[in-house]
């Protein structure tokens, strides 16, 4: 699970930049750092990383998105920061993806859990394009159902109770799937015009639907 | 390695603590019909990850 508030607290506005042309922006640098990203988990399969990779991952692009991308998100060297954010999220996936595909039926887990995201994302995605709506009135809202999923997650630690790490899971994919409704939105009404910030939150929505789908289906196919 | 996880999601709670506070203070109010169609939205996702957990099975 990666943090997403860097993505909310945005860097100040491009000027001059329309609406379209951020929207457009924010989809091609999105395609870029996804292929960008399944560069980098291949790579962490093909040297057979051991799955404390995803942790220390995870770590190190938390700091440098919480920390470093909203300083360079107006700046050249923003899409440099993003690809380096992307890419270590990506390495790190890789080393759970290796932990999946040892299982019987991890590869059709994981293709499940690949198609199933991309068609949360474009249906979520279309969904606020078409009806136009704010859904920036949910922003409250998601952050408080985030910030209680990460003290169950936080409890579940040392509970380690099979249960709740699906409730867990299963609260993050709702979340993200109202932060893509949310920063879509956000994206069409003006809310965001720094289209590396509205990468950042956009990405993050789909890594921890992602993550959180393969553990859904880890826990419930028959491995 | 337990403690460390706990560690980064403690920082995730105190890093996401004042978006919650701006948003829940500043954010706009929901419109007729908003609830309604965000809902729609995530019970849409919630029967289709229903799906994929049936189709793994």
């Amino acid at each position: 699970m990666v943090d997403r508030n860097a993505a909310t607290f945005r860097a100040s506005p491009v000027a001059g930049v329309g609406l379209n042309k951020v929207l457009k922006n924010t989809y091609l640098l999105l395609s870029a750092t996804l292929g960008f990203s399944a560069v980098t988990a291949m790579l962490s399969m093909a040297f057979a990383m051991p799955p404390s990779t995803y942790l220390f991952s995870v770590i190190g692009a938390m700091v440098l998105g919480m920390f470093v991308l909203p300083r360079l998100a107006n700046s050249a060297s923003g899409i440099g920061m993003i690809f380096l954010i992307t890419g270590l999220l990506g390495f790190g996936l890789g080393s759970v993806l290796s932990m999946y595909l040892a299982l019987p039926r991890g590869p059709e887990v994981i293709a499940t859990a690949l198609g199933g995201t991309g068609a949360i994302f474009l249906g979520l995605s279309g969904y606020a394009l078409a009806t136009r709506r704010d859904f920036s009135f949910l922003g409250g809202f998601l952050f408080a159902g985030f910030m209680v999923i990460l003290l169950a997650a936080l409890a579940n630690i040392f509970l380690a109770m099979p249960a709740l790490s699906l409730a867990v899971s299963a609260g993050i994919i709702l979340v993200m799937s109202g932060f893509i409704l949310f920063d879509t939105s956000r994206i069409l009404n003006g809310g965001e015009t720094n289209y590396i910030m509205a990468t950042f939150g956009l990405y993050l929505s789909i890594f921890n639907i992602f993550i959180s789908l393969l553990n859904i289906l880890g826990i419930t196919s028959d491995d | 390695m337990k403690l460390l996880q706990a560690g980064v999601l403690i920082l995730f709670i105190v890093a996401i603590y004042p978006a919650f506070r701006w948003w829940s203070q500043n954010g706009p109010k929901a419109g007729e019909g908003d609830w309604g169609a965000a809902l729609l939205a995530l019970l849409g996702v919630a029967a289709f990850v229903m799906l994929l957990v049936w189709m793994v099975r």
